[in-house]
């Protein structure tokens, strides 16, 4: 499979740096901030992204697809716990995000929490976001972030939410002929380095995929970004290199992170890598402040900065469509 | 009784002040040292300053004023914190002269050092 950055031109301004002026960004950093603003609908086909304004794609015909297909949402970085300036009430916007999943045209099936559930890893923190999300009276599934496992190495983590998981806590679940994997990647840090997903689970991903056949679809979802959004903060994975190149043969792979409070997206091949937004906080730009620390936005701009991500897979198309949408 | 009490008033006062002469420099240099920084202030995920030089014995602490929380750990595991939230504090008393490298076991780019003489 040849290994190539692809995306629709038309998308536009989405390149950040284009030093061979050939509309592919060298980087890899296709800033969907903006998107997430305004509502948009990346649509991957045969590893092309394209690019539509959620407008447009009401008459595009796809929505006649969506409902034989499977639709899920991904939320992430809810914090609570969390009480600072960015965000002085993280319940009310993680309720929010409750309260546009259930406003979605089509109710997803489940739904993805791509970590750091919790600021502090407190009983009380996981019990809040639990009774939250009790309220969307679907399945929920979650990896953890590095808030989530600060104290115990994630043993409350994996007793609430990945009992069944193996080693530090990741697993793989089938839907609608889709295969999911949640990977832990927040875990044995060493310094100087970034995510981190150890030889065991990069073995056990190997092992996993192993029997699954090309055309199947593939969706992996961790928290720490799988590829390399902005390792001076610390955004990306060291060993996820390895991790990838056991999905190289798969025709479409969907790869879900959180962690970095924004959305980004980058496709490689038949890999579309993306991040959703926080529903607690944002975060700067890779390298446009001092740290990557809580970002304070005017009160009434911090919903329009804060989202969810809708994913529709459409059967027999081979296709995942990607939404993003604001909580305001 | 009075020229016992005048001559002891006499001796006395130079004893005092040859006391005082003599104590005075180790008091200062006491003081120096109390007055020493042993504070590294963990502060948009840098750890300031980023090398920490201290004689030995000395307790050193980490008080973390970011909005996130982090963990302070030795490379070599030798001590760790739990999760300091905004400013917590965690403390170390080096009792063996070297270097110290230690980063924050959840962001691990934030790294330091202390040197102990």
């Amino acid at each position: 499979m040849a290994r190539r950055n692809h995306f629709d031109r038309k998308a536009g301004g989405l390149i950040e740096r284009d030093h061979n002026h050939d509309g592919i960004d060298r980087r890899g950093f296709l800033k969907c901030m903006a998107w997430a603003g305004t509502g948009a609908l990346c649509v991957i086909e045969g590893g092309v992204l394209k690019s539509y304004a959620l407008g447009a794609e009401m008459n595009s015909g796809m929505k006649s697809h969506q409902s034989k297909g499977l639709s899920f949402v991904q939320i992430s970085d809810s914090h609570m716990g969390f009480n600072k300036p960015a965000n002085p009430d993280v319940v009310a916007t993680l309720e929010a995000a409750v309260a546009k999943i259930k406003a979605l045209p089509h109710p997803p099936e489940f739904v993805l929490h791509t970590g750091d559930i919790t600021h502090l890893a407190k009983p009380q923190e996981f019990d809040m976001v639990d009774q939250i999300l009790t309220k969307l009276n679907t399945e929920v599934f979650f990896v953890p972030g590095e808030h989530d496992i600060l104290n115990d190495d994630g043993a409350t983590f994996r007793e609430r939410y990945a009992k069944k998981a193996k080693g530090q806590g990741w697993y793989s679940f089938d839907k609608n002929g889709v295969h999911f994997v949640g990977l832990v990647n927040v875990m044995n840090l060493k310094a100087g380095g970034l995510g981190s997903l150890g030889h065991e689970q990069i073995e056990w991903l190997e092992d996993d995929l192993h029997h699954l056949k090309s055309s199947t679809p593939i969706v992996v979802f961790a928290h720490i970004p799988l590829w390399t959004v902005y390792p001076e903060w610390g955004w990306g994975t060291d060993d996820s290199a390895q991790a990838l190149s056991y999905l190289e043969r798969f025709g479409s792979v969907t790869v879900l992170n959180g962690h970095i409070h924004q959305t980004m997206q980058k496709v490689e091949g038949h890999v579309t890598f993306h991040t959703a937004c926080s529903t607690a906080f944002p975060q700067p730009a890779p390298g446009k402040a001092d740290s990557p620390g809580p970002m304070k936005v005017p009160d009434d701009q911090l919903r329009k900065v804060l989202g969810i991500t809708s994913v529709d897979f459409l059967q027999g198309r081979h296709a995942l469509a990607i939404t993003d949408s604001s909580l305001g | 009784m009075k020229r016992f009490y005048v001559a002891g008033l006499v001796l006395a006062i130079p004893i005092t002040v040859a006391l005082v002469m003599l104590l005075a420099p180790t008091r200062a240099k006491s003081d120096e040292r109390r007055s020493q920084s042993t504070e590294i202030r963990v502060d948009n995920f840098t750890f300031a300053p980023a090398t920490l030089t201290v004689s030995q014995n000395r307790t050193v602490t980490w008080v973390n004023k970011d909005d996130i929380p982090h963990v302070i750990a030795s490379n070599d595991g030798l001590f760790k914190s739990q999760a300091l939230d905004t400013d917590d504090k965690f403390s170390f008393t080096f009792t063996k002269p070297g270097t110290y490298a230690y980063y924050c076991s959840i962001h691990p780019k934030m790294q330091g050092k202390v040197v102990v003489q």
